[in-house]
C-alpha cells in the first residue's frame, strides 16, 4: 500500500500546486481547470462509495449531481430576483449563501438517492444500471419540460454566491474551497472503508449470501452506501453550478453520469484516489487534446479502450501494481 | 379530441414502437446470447442511417439506400465484435458499459469528421410518399405504414428464425450453455459474430428508416438507444418476444401519454398550467412506466434468469 499512498500524496499536492503556481503566473484559466478538476473528482468520491465499495454500478447519478446543481440554481435565481420560493404555509426565501446551498443540496440529494435506491436495490445486475439510467433520464426530461426554472435553456446566476470570510469571485479562494471538500470526502471515504460498515459494505459486495447469513442485510448496506453516495455527489453538484454560475439539464443528462464513472475507471475502480487521477487526466486530456483537434473525442474514446481493454486496474492500477483484490 | 386524431396518434405510437423493436431486437439478441451491455448499438442506427443518406444522395435510390443500410451497419458491427467485443465476454457489466462508452466517442466523432456536423436529409421515395385513405376516412401517412408493415414482417421473420432455423437452434442452445455448444462442435465465435452483425443490420435498417422522417445527425443514436433499454428491460433482457411487447408498450405510452395527459390534467387544473404538468409528465411517462415494471418484476414481463 506505501507505493499507493506515495501517489495519492504527490496527486493531492499536485492538484494544489499547479494552480497555487498559475496564481502566482497569474493564469486564471488554469485555476478554473484545477476547480473543475476538484470538483469533478469530489462527483467520482461520491460514486466511487456506491460503485467501488459497494459494487452498485449506477448510470444515473447525474441525477444527484443535477439536483445539487439546481438547489443551488433555484435558490440563487429566487435570492438574486427577490422573490421569495414559497409564501404560504412557511416563509421560505432564497439564499447567496454557500453553507446553506450545500446543505439544502446535500439533504436534497441525499432524499432523492434514499427514493431511488430503495425502488432501484430491488434489481440487481443489469437491471440496476438500467433502472439507474431511467430514473436520470426522469430528471432530464423533467428538467427539460418544467418552464419555471428555464426549462431546456437553465438558469443563469450573475454572481457566484457567498462564502462568509472569503471573497468567492477570486479563482484562487473558491479553489481553496473546492479543494477543501474535496480533501473533507477523501478523508471520509478513507474513514468509512476501514469503519465496521465499509467492511460489511465490501462484504456484500463480494459475497451477500455470507454476509446475509451473519445477520447483516445487503439490502440497507447497500442503501446506506448509495445515500451517502449520492450525497456527496449532490454537493459536487452544487459547487459545480457555482463554478459555471449555471445550470442546465445537461447536468442530470446519461453522458454525464458516464462521464463521472469515466474517472472512476480512468483512474482505478475501488481506488480511493482513483477519481482524482481520473478526473485529473481527463481533464487535461480534454484540454490538450482539444487544442490539437477538432475531433479530440476520438482520441479520448481510443484511450478510454485501450484502459479497459488492457490496463484494468486504471492509472492507478498501473502506478501502484494490483494490490487491490478486484474478487 | 376527435376519434380520428387518436386513431392516428395509435398508428404513430405503433409505428414507434416497430422502429423501438427493430432496435431493442438487437440488443435483447446481443445480451441474452453474449452476456454483453452494448451502448454502442446507438451508433450502428447512425451508421445505418448516414450510410443510406449518403447512397440515396449519390444514386437517388431509396431501395439501394437501404441495402446500404443494411450492409454497412453489418459490416461495422461484425468489425466491433472481432475487435473489440470479443474481449469483453467475460468481463463484468461495468467494463462492457465503459468500452462501448468508448466506442460511442469513437463512432460520433469520426461520423463528425466524415460528414460534417450539419444534418444530412434522407428523402421519401415518391413511390411511398403522400398520404393513404384507411378504412373509416382516415387520411394517414403510406410511409409511417411502410414502417409498420416492415418492422411487423421483420418480427415475424426473426420469430421464425430463432424458433426454426438451425441457426435459430444455435443461438437458443448458445444462450442457455455456451460451453456446451463449444463441446459439440460449433464455431462459437463465428456464431457471435453473426449475432452481432444481424443486430447491427437490424439497427442499421431502423436507422435508415426513420431517417427519412427525422433528419440524419450525429448523435442521433443516444436517445433511441436509451428507449431500446427501457424497452428490452421492460420486456426482459434476452426475449425477443419480451422486446416486441415492450417496444409497442413504450411506443403507445409515449404517444398516446403525450396526447392524452394534457387533456387529463385540463379536467382539474386551468389550461396553460395543465399542459404544461402534462407534457412535462409525458416526457417522463416511459420512464415511469419502466421503474413500475422493473418493481413489479425485478426481471421485466418475459424475463427468465440474466
Amino acid at each position: 500500500m506505501t507505493r499507493e499512498r506515495l501517489i495519492n500524496t504527490a496527486l493531492l499536492l499536485g492538484l494544489l500546486a499547479v494552480p497555487l503556481w498559475a496564481w502566482v503566473a497569474d493564469e486564471p484559466f488554469t485555476i478554473t481547470l484545477a476547480t473543475r478538476v476538484a470538483i469533478l473528482a469530489l462527483a467520482g468520491v461520491g460514486l466511487n462509495i456506491a460503485l467501488g465499495l459497494g459494487g452498485l454500478v449506477s448510470l444515473g447519478h447525474a441525477a444527484f449531481f443535477g439536483i445539487g446543481g439546481y438547489a443551488m440554481g433555484i435558490l440563487a435565481s429566487h435570492a438574486q430576483s427577490f422573490s421569495p420560493l414559497m409564501d404560504s404555509p412557511v416563509l421560505i426565501e432564497g439564499t447567496k449563501s454557500m453553507p446553506v446551498i450545500w446543505l439544502v443540496a446535500i439533504i436534497t440529494s441525499a432524499l432523492a438517492a434514499l427514493v431511488i435506491g430503495t425502488l432501484s436495490l430491488r434489481t440487481s445486475g443489469v437491471y440496476f444500471i438500467m433502472i439507474t439510467l431511467a430514473f436520470g433520464q426522469m430528471f432530464y426530461f423533467f428538467a427539460i419540460s418544467w418552464p419555471a426554472y428555464g426549462g431546456e435553456d437553465g438558469l443563469s446566476i450573475y454572481v457566484r454566491n457567498d462564502f462568509p470570510g472569503l471573497n468567492t469571485l477570486d479563482p484562487i479562494q473558491f479553489f481553496g474551497i473546492c479543494f477543501a471538500a474535496l480533501a473533507l470526502a477523501l478523508w471520509f471515504n478513507a474513514r468509512l472503508a476501514r469503519s465496521p460498515f465499509g467492511l460489511a459494505l465490501n462484504a456484500a459486495r463480494q459475497n451477500p449470501t455470507r454476509v446475509e447469513t451473519i445477520g447483516l442485510s445487503p439490502f440497507r448496506l447497500r442503501l446506506t452506501a448509495f445515500v451517502i453516495s449520492g450525497a456527496i455527489t449532490g454537493l459536487a453538484g452544487a459547487l459545480f453550478a457555482d463554478l459555471n454560475r449555471f445550470v442546465s439539464p445537461t447536468m442530470f443528462s446519461w453522458q454525464m453520469s458516464g462521464e463521472i464513472m469515466v474517472f472512476i475507471i480512468l483512474g482505478g475502480v475501488a481506488r480511493l484516489y482513483g477519481p482524482v487521477a481520473g478526473a485529473a487526466l481527463f481533464i487535461t486530456l480534454e484540454h490538450m487534446l482539444g487544442g490539437l483537434s477538432e475531433f479530440w473525442m476520438i482520441w479520448l474514446g481510443l484511450l478510454l479502450l485501450l484502459v479497459v481493454l488492457f490496463a484494468r486496474g486504471g492509472v492507478i492500477g498501473l502506478l501502484a501494481g494490483r494490490q487491490v483484490a478486484h474478487d | 379530441m376527435t376519434v380520428l386524431l387518436f386513431i392516428e396518434q395509435v398508428l404513430n405510437g405503433l409505428q414507434f414502437g416497430v422502429m423501438l423493436f427493430l432496435m431493442a431486437a438487437g440488443l435483447t439478441l446481443v445480451f441474452g446470447v453474449m452476456g454483453l451491455i452494448n451502448l454502442a448499438h446507438g451508433s450502428l442506427y447512425m451508421i445505418g442511417a448516414f450510410a443510406a443518406a449518403a447512397v440515396a444522395g449519390a444514386t437517388g435510390s431509396f431501395l439501394l439506400a437501404l441495402a446500404a443500410a443494411l450492409t454497412a451497419a453489418a459490416a461495422a458491427g461484425a468489425l466491433v465484435e472481432m475487435l473489440v467485443m470479443r474481449r469483453l465476454y467475460d468481463r463484468d457489466h461495468l467494463d462492457q458499459v465503459l468500452a462501448t462508452f468508448a466506442l460511442i466517442l469513437i463512432f460520433s466523432e469520426t461520423t463528425r469528421w466524415i460528414f460534417g456536423s450539419f444534418p444530412l436529409f434522407l428523402d421519401i421515395p415518391d413511390w411511398l410518399s403522400g398520404p393513404v385513405s384507411l378504412p373509416g376516412g382516415i387520411e394517414y401517412s403510406l410511409y409511417r405504414l411502410a414502417i409498420i408493415g416492415t418492422g411487423l414482417a421483420v418480427a415475424a421473420a426473426l420469430f421464425w428464425l430463432i424458433s426454426r432455423t438451425r441457426l435459430g437452434i444455435r443461438i437458443r442452445a448458445g444462450e442457455s450453455d455456451r460451453e456446451m455448444i463449444a463441446a459439440l462442435g460449433i464455431d462459437i465465435s463465428r456464431l457471435y459474430t453473426i449475432v452481432f452483425a444481424l443486430g447491427a443490420a437490424l439497427a442499421g435498417l431502423a436507422g435508415a428508416m426513420v431517417g427519412a422522417i427525422q433528419s440524419v445527425q450525429v448523435g442521433m443514436g443516444e436517445p433511441v438507444l436509451i428507449l431500446a433499454f427501457v424497452v428490452i428491460v421492460i420486456g426482459g433482457i434476452g426475449s425477443i418476444r419480451g422486446a416486441l411487447v415492450g417496444a409497442l408498450l413504450v411506443g403507445l405510452t409515449d404517444t398516446l401519454g403525450g396526447l392524452l395527459l394534457p387533456e387529463l390534467f385540463k379536467l382539474f387544473m386551468e389550461t396553460s398550467s395543465a399542459s404544461t404538468t402534462g407534457s412535462a409528465l409525458a416526457s417522463m411517462l416511459i420512464y415511469i412506466l419502466m421503474a413500475c415494471v422493473l418493481i413489479w418484476r425485478p426481471r421485466g414481463l418475459f424475463g427468465g434468469s440474466a
